[in-house]
């Protein structure tokens, strides 16, 4: 345990929780619950945009869903989507503007059920966004329900003694989907169950951008994130039950790399090695940037 | 038998024959239009496959969209870039639209969406619109291909003064037309910047943009809320209905008046001229815009001491009837003198789109004697049956 030695003054200033925001949000106020993941990704992508220096030509295209109060407070340029038509609406915006980033910012919910054909046809149509999916595996602003995401055995509001694949069918894994489609140059699942997986998505967000910004097609970063309340898991136990139910099913890391796509058996292999390389960084007493 | 072309076609020396759809294009290019989307439906296919062709050689941008879902999202990101944009279909294909309608008119975008409808049975679409919520769409109803090139550019001008969707309510003969046209832009007034447009400049500067439905603002801004957002667009409605247009001819001493509109208009127009060579006391009222309706107009005209009867004639199950009556409001009684009729595919021309058929029925409304039936109504009739009696 850390003794604070409070004999003499501070020889560093005491810092606010307002210091520690990203400078592309312009406050820190959100009305995310307790445990959830998505302002942990939210602040991935904005401090990327921040280090590639290129805030003063991003726009964001959002979705519905509880990531959608962040709109408000993103100081990005950005127009609302209806639920599941972002992609196509950042089509709109990107032709329009091609030296632009655009981004969209959807959930699982916003893309893969309602609005699935969008992103599908436009990373077949190679449009040069970054589809960015909060993927928690469920409903989290209807307050719990499945969708088409949600892993085999996942309670959800209504499916409430788990997923039966007989009964429900199979979730659909996007990210695999999308990596197999022409059009798409870059497609990574990440996550923020822990921060090796942070970091790890915050690589996947720069590498997404810049294929992006070098016009090589679209592009695509899945980040699976904690929703403890629509999980009904204590939100201590979000991360957790993340990593053994989708974590387990929608697998870590980039599934497609300078137009080649990766085998689940070498994402696993990949992922055992970072994993290690963490954990001793961790060790030696911390992250190397 | 069709009516001729009219008499104030620009000299000839500048026109050229061109198909309906292609004039659309031109002139929606003519308007500053550049970027289009669309999924190919008769009779709409035409003027996307013209977008497709006419709008790169002017550094603009066609998409041939996957879905109709899919080319008004395209649409909307393109707008909200500050771009001159469009997007259309035909009835079907709009309806698949009406939720986006709905929430492109409260982010108050200035979509221009072509209706190259199958016949006249989508008027309430147009006018009341399938979307969720309060809102109006200007629509216009151009009766040839001539004012339909003034149409789609007074659209874009329309759009961008109120920051409100306009729809251009054509049809079949609208699109497959071949007319002697000149297109030249129209001079409109000048419009205020769009600094409400997104285009990245003011990320990271603390007055970011937001173009949103939802009402939500950044911290700092006006925010209207739910609420807030659709209290504004409700008072912007009644603000809208002064762009109402609309056309009369021999009204003063009209004792039959007969409303109708678009492409069936410009027959309805030659055969009460024609009915008034030959005597008889009979006049017309041509709405231009669809909504705002010229509710005023058929006040006055209904009001008129000579007028018995009043009579909509359109080529549905009779939906324009209902704002007629609106309109007239008692003041006389209005009949529905018009029918579904279309060729057998359902896009085209109907049996009925002929001077002499409506002059016809028009003349049977005026002397009060039963209307002549609809072809192909006699076979297709629906029949009561035992259990609905």
């Amino acid at each position: 345990m850390t003794i604070i030695d409070s004999s003499s003054p501070p020889t560093v200033p005491a810092r606010k929780v307002e210091a520690l925001k990203p400078d592309l949000l312009l406050t820190q106020e959100h009305h995310m619950c307790p445990g959830c993941g998505e302002p942990l990704a939210v602040r991935q992508f904005l401090e990327t945009i921040e280090e590639l220096d290129v805030a003063a030509r991003s726009i964001a295209v959002a979705g519905i869903g509880c990531y959608t109060s962040f709109s408000g407070s993103m100081d990005v340029d950005l127009v609302q989507a209806l639920h599941g038509r972002a992609p196509s609406v950042a089509t709109g915006v990107k032709r329009m503007l091609p030296d632009a980033l655009v981004f969209t910012l959807q959930g699982d919910g916003d893309m893969v059920n309602e609005g699935l054909q969008e992103v599908i046809h436009t990373a077949a149509r190679g449009e040069k966004v970054t589809c960015i999916l909060l993927n928690n595996g469920v409903f989290g602003e209807t307050g719990g329900h499945m969708t088409a995401t949600s892993v085999i055995g996942q309670r959800t509001k209504n499916s409430l003694d788990g997923r039966d694949a007989e009964y429900h069918g199979y979730p659909i894994l996007i990210g695999d989907l999308i990596a197999q489609l022409q059009g798409a140059s870059y497609v990574a699942r990440g996550s923020v169950h822990n921060a090796g997986s942070v970091a790890r998505t915050r690589k996947m967000f720069k590498r997404a951008f810049e294929s992006q910004l070098r016009g090589e097609g679209f592009t695509f970063v899945e980040v699976l994130t904690m929703c403890p309340t629509g999980w009904f898991v204590p939100t201590a136990a979000g991360p957790e039950y993340m990593q053994e139910t989708l974590g387990e099913v929608h697998i870590m890391g980039e599934l497609k790399v300078d137009g080649r796509v990766r085998t689940t058996e070498e994402l696993h292999a990949e992922n055992v090695a970072k994993q290690r390389e963490l954990d001793e960084q961790l060790a030696r007493g911390g992250l190397e940037k | 038998m069709s009516p001729p072309a009219t008499s104030s076609a620009p000299p000839a020396s500048q026109r050229v024959l061109m198909e309906g759809s292609e004039a659309l294009a031109r002139a929606a290019i003519a308007a500053g239009c550049r970027f289009f989307a669309g999924y190919p439906m008769t009779p709409f296919t035409e003027v996307l496959e013209h977008c497709a062709r006419l709008l790169p050689e002017v550094g603009g941008v066609c998409i041939n969209a996957e879905s109709e879902l899919e080319a008004v999202g395209m649409a909307w990101g393109a707008l909200a870039t500050g771009a001159r944009a469009a997007t259309g279909s035909t009835g079907q294909g709009l309806s698949l639209m009406q939720e986006s309608f709905s929430e492109i008119t409260l982010a108050e975008l200035p979509l221009v969406v072509f209706n190259m409808a199958r016949g006249q049975q989508d008027y309430y679409q147009a006018t009341r619109g399938g979307g969720h919520g309060d809102y109006r769409h200007i629509v216009l109803a151009p009766q040839d291909v001539r004012e339909g090139v003034e149409h789609v550019q007074l659209a874009f001008h329309l759009a961008d003064k109120w920051r409100n969707p306009v729809l251009v309510y054509g049809d079949y003969l609208l699109a497959h037309t071949q007319e002697a046209i000149s297109i030249e832009a129209i001079d409109f007034p000048e419009l205020p910047e769009k600094d409400w447009a997104v285009d990245g400049s003011l990320s990271g500067s603390g007055r970011s943009r937001g173009v949103t439905p939802l009402g939500v603002g950044k911290p700092g801004q006006r925010a209207l809320g739910q609420e807030g957002k659709a209290q504004y667009i409700a008072t912007k409605i009644p603000l809208m209905e002064r762009e109402v247009r609309v056309e009369s001819g021999f009204c003063d001493d009209a004792e039959t008046v007969i409303v109708a509109f678009g492409s069936p208009a410009k027959f309805v127009k030659y055969a009460i001229a024609q009915l008034r060579d030959a005597g008889h006391r009979i006049g017309y009222v041509r709405p231009i815009t669809l909504w705002p309706f010229p509710y005023e107009t058929l006040a006055e005209v209904a009001a008129g001491s000579s007028v018995r009867r009043v009579g909509s004639f359109e080529l549905s199950a009779g939906q324009l009837v209902d704002d007629v009556r609106i309109g007239v409001a008692g003041r006389a009684p209005v009949m529905f003198i018009g029918g579904v009729s279309t060729d057998q595919s359902g896009f085209g021309v109907g049996r009925i789109l002929d001077v002499e058929l409506i002059a016809d029925r028009i003349l049977a409304l005026h002397e009060d004697r039963d209307l002549p039936l609809i072809p192909g109504y006699e076979e297709h009739s629906y029949e009561l049956q035992e259990h609905q009696r």
